[in-house]
């Protein structure tokens, strides 16, 4: 196992990316810090800034505006860095795929490693999607 | 020299991405500019693109926390239109989902407003009883939020009788929790020092400014949609408008606290409505929609959702106008904020629960004088750049 396989065996940091959404996700995603879902056991916390993240969450449909903006963040974030599309929004576009503003769902402006559908996912499922990305070893972080 | 601040795009503390640019001198907050447009969705194009059912989807995501007031104030203007009168039981479990709906919004700002002073176990404490909320939801809708209840002429889903009890038995412990919190917040001596006489805004300022809603009723206005224009089961239940006088944060979490505990009134009520009606007798079945303009209005735990629809007799909307609280309960920062510290302007500008995922419409600048084009969609992203760009810039140099 090498150095980063084993960093992200624990305690990953979580940065929040909320994109053109409806505001659910957003709310599931702080609901999973909360008492009853408390990822926070795992060491999972919610950080300020993408260069202390290891995982990168976005939600919510990505129009013009925020297209540069998630391209900025992945710029600066240190690799390998784990990217998961979080709520239909996130993976396909959900239902604003048809809008006027849309600029692609998120794996067609960074790279994906998860994607937790549902709209919104319910916490339990996010924690899911969590839990299998830390079991999984992507190919991309080994080469990264 | 005014020092700029901003906070966001993409701030851990908000949940949702806009940009707000503080002009500070010293510690004090001398102006303020918000840039909105990173939540922008197209909606209203995208609505007349939709069959008139599932236009309720897709207005159900113009804001994930008021996800029923939309819906509602949609099917308020559909059923003006089509001159359509829902049954009794419809009308009492669109108002239990409304009120549920608020009690869940209200817990959720009370959370995060503890959240932003630094009590970070209030924060804790009401999530935790937010969730037996969501568990109801869970339980007569089938999802935690988007609850997909509204058709036009009625509801989708029946709250069968056999579930009375166990709502009742939730809405119990609400009741207690939310003592035990106005008990906790009402005499805590810090609180009282971070909201007290912090962001106030007079009666003239709401009015002036148009505001709705609890920011609104907290500085004694006494609007609300449920009682100035009556829909659902609203007319059918006792209930009083919960007002205050000061104006300022403390105000409006004591509007928001004490409209928790009406709200488990007015369900309280609605659940006895609910036994007298037949079970299954939830929609008014509707076969076209005739052609027509009709407006429609909500109390959503922000304030007043109002929805404008014309149709032309076919089965999709012609023209979709929303208008959420937020829109115009934003523009009081410009009176809550000023002359504060920077460390109020937060709670300052939480008090008002601003929810930017309501608010993104197209923006496009036009000149007052000529009328032309000044700016459209691509420009003003491109001068948004700069703008980012320029205060990079600005901050880097105040700092040297
Ligand atoms: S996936 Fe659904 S809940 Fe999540 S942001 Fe999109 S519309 Fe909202």
């Amino acid at each position: 196992m090498g150095f980063k396989e084993f960093c992200f065996k624990k305690s990953l940091w979580l940065f929040h990316f909320g994109g053109a959404s409806c505001n659910n996700c957003d709310i599931e995603i702080l609901a999973c810090l909360t008492p009853r879902f408390d990822v926070e056991r795992f060491g999972m916390q919610l950080v300020g800034s993408i260069r202390h993240a290891d995982v990168l969450l976005v939600n919510g449909s990505i129009n013009q505006k925020d297209k540069v903006r998630l391209l900025e963040l992945y710029r600066q974030a240190p690799k390998p860095i784990l990217v998961v599309a979080i709520g239909a929004c996130g993976c396909t576009g959900g239902i604003f795929a048809e809008s006027n503003v849309f600029a692609g769902p998120v794996d067609k402006i960074i790279p994906v490693d998860a994607y937790v559908p549902g709209c919104p996912p319910k916490p339990e499922a996010i924690i899911a999607g969590i839990v299998k990305l830390l079991n999984k070893k992507p190919a991309k972080q080994k080469t990264a | 020299m005014s020092k700029i601040i901003p906070i966001g795009p993409y701030h851990p503390l908000q949940e949702e991405p806009e940009l707000f640019k503080l002009y500070c001198e010293g510690e004090i907050v001398k102006d303020i500019k918000w840039e909105t447009g990173y939540n922008h969705r197209g909606i209203e194009k995208l609505s007349e693109s939709k069959t008139f059912d599932q236009v309720f989807f897709l207005v159900e995501r113009v804001c994930g926390i008021c996800s029923t007031s939309h819906p509602f104030a949609f099917a308020n203007c559909m059923e003006e239109i089509g001159e359509v009168e829902i049954p009794d039981r419809a009308k009492y479990i669109r108002s239990i989902i409304g009120e549920l709906e608020r009690i869940h919004s209200h817990m959720l700002w009370f959370g995060l407003a503890g959240h932003f002073i630094g009590y970070n176990t209030v924060f804790m404490w009401v999530w935790k009883y937010r969730e037996p909320v969501l568990d109801l939801f869970e339980m007569i809708t089938g999802n935690r939020n988007s609850y997909a209840m509204f058709k036009i002429g009625g509801v989708r889903r029946d709250i069968e009788n056999n579930k009375i009890g166990k709502i009742k038995e939730t809405l119990d412990l609400i009741r207690k929790k939310t003592d035990m919190l106005i008990g906790a917040v009402m005499d805590d001596p810090v609180i009282h020092a971070r909201t007290k006489g912090v962001g106030i805004l007079t009666k003239d300022d709401i009015i002036n400014y148009g505001a709705v809603g609890p920011t609104a009723r907290a500085s004694d206005v006494a609007i609300d949609v449920r009682h100035d224009n009556p829909y659902a089961a609203y007319p059918l239940v006792n209930w009083k408008i919960i007002t205050a006088k000061e104006g300022d944060v403390f105000a409006k979490v004591e509007v928001r606290l004490l409209e928790i505990l009406e709200s488990v009134s007015i369900i309280d009520q609605c659940l006895e409505g609910l036994k007298k009606e037949k079970e299954g007798e939830i929609e008014t079945k509707v076969k076209a929609i005739p052609e027509g303009i009709g407006t429609g209005r909500a109390e959503a735990p922000r304030g007043e959702v109002f929805h404008f629809v014309k149709t032309n007799g076919s089965n999709y909307p012609e023209r979709h106008k929303i208008r959420a609280p937020s829109y115009v309960n934003i523009a009081t920062f410009k009176k809550s904020c000023i002359g504060q510290t920077i460390s109020d302007a937060t709670i300052s500008l939480a008090a008002v629960d601003p929810c930017y995922c309501c608010t993104e419409r197209l923006a496009s600048v036009y000149d007052k004088d000529t009328g032309t084009k000044v700016f459209g969609g691509e420009e003003l992203i491109k001068n948004s750049q700069q703008k980012t760009r320029e205060i990079q810039k600005t901050i880097l140099r105040n700092e040297h």
